[in-house]
């Protein structure tokens, strides 16, 4: 499996362009950390990868075909605000079996409770809602994940926690994943390569 | 400048439509910040230093259940005392990047003062037309910055920072962090709550660590260098965890508000545990010029 991004061009207004000829491959099984400056692009990227964005020209591609535009994608993107990525509206049971249901071991390695399932978002923590994204993520059908920031609003000890988890399951399924960070040391933790967005031409 | 003293707070819940419950989600927990100095607050995610700095300034939901004293310059912080203080003189640079108003457009939301305005964008290294953006045109690191600038447009003598940083590129990060440390240099306090103890370690006088709604450890910035300056055995598992020192996770979460244990609320997860601990919860101690709630801490 390979997931690839050729020559991507994208703008959110006409005459400026946030990506402008990018592209970036990556291998199952492969762990990439992406860094960058505030505001260069690096979320709209991810966005294309994960096929929630059409890019006006270039394309992102899985093994050669493009990402699917109904169903579910395989290409899974885990955003940086929980709290935007979660229906208000919904209680957090119905949001995590939104793509699969997963079972009770691997919510309690998540350190989801189960009482929180009868819970709305706005009465959770930012860290608490972010495993819920996780699990949600994390569907026997995915075989990309790009995680977007996904533990900046976490403490150190729960960080630790995700990323051993989220690694353990990358690696038990030959997952391939995209990591966009600012920390450097997390960076080098987690991931084999770390790309700077500005070389991604 | 500002004392929060043995400060609980609860929920009160209804099950059903007799059965009142409250929910205790901070217990004892002690926190005062000098003037001249940046306190950060560290912690597990959920441990109430949101909740804090909501009840410093008053702005909790209508069900909370306040104990214990807040005092601003030795006077009691009550809710008249607040209002009057709140957006000048005591402000809040929020959590969420969702505090925006979405339907305005961001200039406006700082200050009605174009001057001010244009003032604090070359400051935080935004161009002048973002302020004519709507808060769903920006990215994550400019909305911090709009944050942070909109608190900053009144001239506080307290800043209480929730999370300023995350998002942030770690120049901009230490940009903001520097601002921070200008406006305690200059005279006022900043409690500056934060997951990024790098930064913390690098701007900060004092670290207090919360966990499960209480502050188990008030350290010096400076005994974060090693695990070994530390006090708390909490305090030693988040060193351990950091991506530099290990990335080593501690097995385990926080109790959760509403089934705290009776004793010290880390024992539980604590390797140093012992029948004293589970069964009445530490006094806070001064040892090696900080402040620790352990009964085995050196």
């Amino acid at each position: 499996m390979l997931l690839e991004a050729k020559n991507l061009v994208f703008g959110y207004e006409r005459g400026k362009n946030t990506l402008d000829g990018v592209s970036l491959a990556i291998e199952a099984g492969e762990r990439v950390a992406l860094v960058g400056p505030s505001g260069c692009g690096k979320s709209t990227l991810a966005r294309i990868l994960a096929g929630q964005l059409r890019p006006a020209s270039g394309a992102a591609t899985l093994d050669g075909k493009p990402l699917p535009l109904r169903g579910f994608c395989p290409v899974q993107l885990i955003y940086q605000h929980p709290e935007k990525a979660i229906n208000p509206r919904w209680k957090l049971g119905k949001t995590l079996t939104e793509a699969w249901s997963p079972g009770d071991e691997f919510l309690s390695e998540l350190g989801i409770e189960k009482a929180w399932l009868g819970r709305y978002p706005a009465e959770l923590s930012g860290g608490e809602l972010q495993r819920f994204c996780i699990a949600r993520a994390l569907a026997p059908q995915t075989r990309f994940i790009i995680a977007d920031e996904i533990s900046t609003m976490l403490d150190v000890i729960t960080q630790a926690q995700i990323w051993e988890l989220l690694l353990r399951v990358a690696d038990e399924r030959g997952l391939g994943l995209l990591a966009i960070t600012h920390s450097r040391a997390l960076a080098e933790r987690v991931c084999a390569r770390v790309a700077e967005f500005g070389d991604l031409r | 400048m500002l004392d929060v003293k043995n400060l609980s707070l609860s929920f009160r819940m209804y099950d059903g439509a007799f059965r009142r419950r409250d929910l205790k989600v901070i217990a004892n927990l002690n926190v005062s910040v000098r003037e001249g100095e940046i306190l950060a607050v560290a912690g597990s995610s959920g441990s109430g230093k949101s909740l804090l700095a909501h009840a410093i300034l008053g702005v909790l939901p209508k069900n909370a259940i306040l104990e214990g004293e807040m005092l601003w310059f030795g006077k009691p912080l009550d809710a008249a005392l607040q209002k009057k203080l709140r957006g000048h003189q005591l402000a809040l640079v929020p959590q969420s990047v969702t505090y925006l108003d979405p339907l305005m457009r961001v200039g406006r939301q700082i200050s009605k003062e174009k001057e001010t305005v244009k003032e604090l964008f070359g400051r935080y290294h935004l161009q002048d037309e973002v302020a004519r953006r709507f808060p769903h045109e920006l990215s994550g690191g400019m909305t911090r910055r709009i944050l942070i600038s909109a608190a900053l447009a009144g001239e506080p003598k307290v800043v209480i920072a929730d999370e300023p940083t995350p998002g942030l590129s770690p120049h901009l990060a230490e940009h903001a962090m520097k601002h921070f440390r200008e406006i305690a240099d200059s005279g006022s306090a900043v409690l500056l709550i934060t997951h990024d103890i790098d930064l913390a370690v690098r701007f900060a006088d004092r670290i207090a660590v919360f966990y499960a709604g209480t502050t188990v450890e008030t350290a010096n910035a400076s005994d974060f260098a090693d695990e070994s300056l530390l006090r708390h055995p909490y305090s030693r598992a988040l060193w351990r965890a950091m991506p530099q020192n290990g990335f080593s996770p501690t097995d385990g979460t926080q109790p959760y508000a509403g089934s705290l244990p009776a004793g010290c609320l880390y024992a539980p997860r604590c390797a140093m545990r012992t029948p004293e601990c589970v069964s009445a919860p530490p006094e806070p101690r001064d040892i090696r010029g900080g402040e620790v709630s352990c009964l085995y801490a050196t």
